[in-house]
């Protein structure tokens, strides 16, 4: 112990204690200014500064995870009623949905949509890949397998020029409604620079042909199992009536 | 460092504007200012954030010391964008469908890194609030301005798109410039925002020049006749 820290601490007198404290402050200081290089030092701060972000990050991201599971669930729900019309059901599509494994085991969500407990409609997503990387679509088929409406859920195609596939951004995507695998014939499911059926954009070809091409496969996917979705209600066959 | 306030201003606005004078942030500009909309999205987002972190680290700065605080800044700036798109995620929602494109565009976006090493790490909160919101501000109307350009001769419309950004009551901003127009795909494709923006900072570097001229007539006329007797 220094002599400095002897007399600080024999000084208890009231008007002394501004000092001691100014004292504590001022070594504080110099043990500042002498490890201030320290690495040691300098990891612990950054190590600090880390850790608290990281608390941050963690408390917001469980803050928000529920409402954005809500916020998105509700995403999924609009966009389910774009592509089957309320009146047809009176079941909750996403509630609903399963999973039905194709022959290569590939896995596709179906929102199913009922009426009186009678199969209505099936509405699931489609993809292919555009100019800018793969266009997600929702397609909505009846059970005659006709297109009850279509809608792009997510896509990385040009602003401006692409990106008319979107709804809220023009009628394309309309043309599709009422439209089937054999309306069009099978061979005019293509945009008309291709000698088929469907409108391009203008400045925007690669864009509308791979919806066209995923909206065709989304059919096909639909008369290749057509007799399991209708007939087997939530993917489940009963004895003796499904295949 | 010591500016006034209204310096700053006249940096951020002009002078020393984060597009055409420091010409950083060139990534996010390139892949979204086809449509002046989009601009208008991307430049109200990094106002925000250009705000928030000038805040943070001129609040921090006596904290972060020299050696670290590149990784410092990275760290809250990061952090900041991130718990942006969260919270905009979860009770933003249709803003955060449209703008949410952009929120990790700003995360590595050097213009914010830049103004906090170079000016919110040594000035007071105040004037790294004003310098944040100024570059900020400054940085929305060079990309409009681009988009905008970009848009019209590129698509031969402006601000499509407009009421899905700012609402409905703003669809009378978005108008058919050229009508029937099929459109000059290079400007809308990234090239094109090299190509725009390098003729706008020619624009830009004119005028400063026709400015620079007038200002030195009116200070001192008789100089240029004894720089010409040199020459």
């Amino acid at each position: 112990m220094s002599d400095a820290d002897i007399d600080a601490n024999n000084l208890q007198t009231p008007d002394s204690s501004p000092s001691a404290w100014q004292k504590s402050r001022e070594r504080l200081a110099a043990f500042y200014e002498r490890h201030r290089d320290n690495p040691i030092y300098l990891s612990v701060l950054l190590g600090g500064f880390c850790l608290i972000c990281a608390l941050i990050l963690a408390s917001s991201h469980l803050a928000t995870l529920e409402p954005i599971a809500l916020r998105q669930k509700e995403d999924l729900q609009s966009s389910l009623a774009k592509v089957i019309p309320a009146a047809l059901h009176d079941n909750d599509l996403v509630k609903d949905a399963y999973a039905l494994k194709a022959a290569d085991g590939t896995e596709t969500m179906l929102y199913p949509a009922y009426r009186n407990g009678a199969f209505a409609a099936v509405a699931y997503q489609v993809s292919a890949v555009g100019y800018g990387g793969p266009i997600l679509s929702l397609i909505g088929v009846d059970k005659e397998g006709s297109l009850l409406g279509t809608e792009v859920l997510m896509h990385t195609e040009t602003p401006g020029l692409g990106d008319r596939i979107e709804s809220s951004r023009g009628d394309w995507i309309k043309q599709f409604t009422g439209r089937s695998l054999g309306d069009p014939e099978p061979e005019k499911w293509k945009v008309k620079k291709d000698g088929g059926y469907f409108d391009q954009l203008s400045g925007a070809t690669i864009t509308p042909r791979a919806v066209v091409l995923s909206v065709r496969n989304g059919l096909q996917f639909f008369k290749a199992h057509q007799e399991q979705i209708v007939h087997c209600p939530k993917g489940i066959c009963e004895e003796g009536s499904g295949s | 460092m010591t500016k006034s306030y209204r310096e700053i201003t006249l940096e951020g606005l002009w002078t020393n504007t984060i597009l055409f004078s420091q010409t950083l942030a060139l990534c996010p500009l390139l892949a979204v200012t086809g449509t002046a909309t989009n601009g208008l999205g991307l430049g109200l987002a990094t106002t925000a954030v250009l705000v928030a972190s000038g805040f943070l680290i001129s609040l921090l700065r006596n904290f972060i010391e020299p050696e670290i605080r590149i990784p410092a800044y990275v760290l809250i700036i990061a952090g900041l964008v991130t718990i942006v798109d969260l919270f905009m995620n979860a009770y933003l929602h249709n803003l955060y469908k449209i703008l949410g494109l952009f929120i990790p565009l700003i995360v590595t976006n050097c213009a914010i890194l830049g103004r906090a090493e170079s000016f919110a790490s040594k000035a007071r909160v105040l004037p790294s609030v004003l310098d944040g919101l100024m570059m900020g501000v400054g940085f929305t109307f060079a990309l409009i301005l681009l988009g905008a350009v970009r848009e019209i001769l590129g698509s031969g419309t402006l601000f499509a798109g407009a009421s899905l950004l700012l609402g409905p009551s703003f669809s009378f901003l978005e108008m058919t410039v050229i009508p029937d127009y099929s459109g000059f795909l290079i400007l809308i494709l990234p090239p094109g925002g090299f190509i725009m923006l390098s003729l706008i900072i020619v624009g830009k570097r004119m005028i400063d020049n026709q400015f620079e001229k007038a200002r030195q007539m009116d200070d001192d006329p008789i100089e240029p006749v004894g720089k010409q007797i040199t020459i």
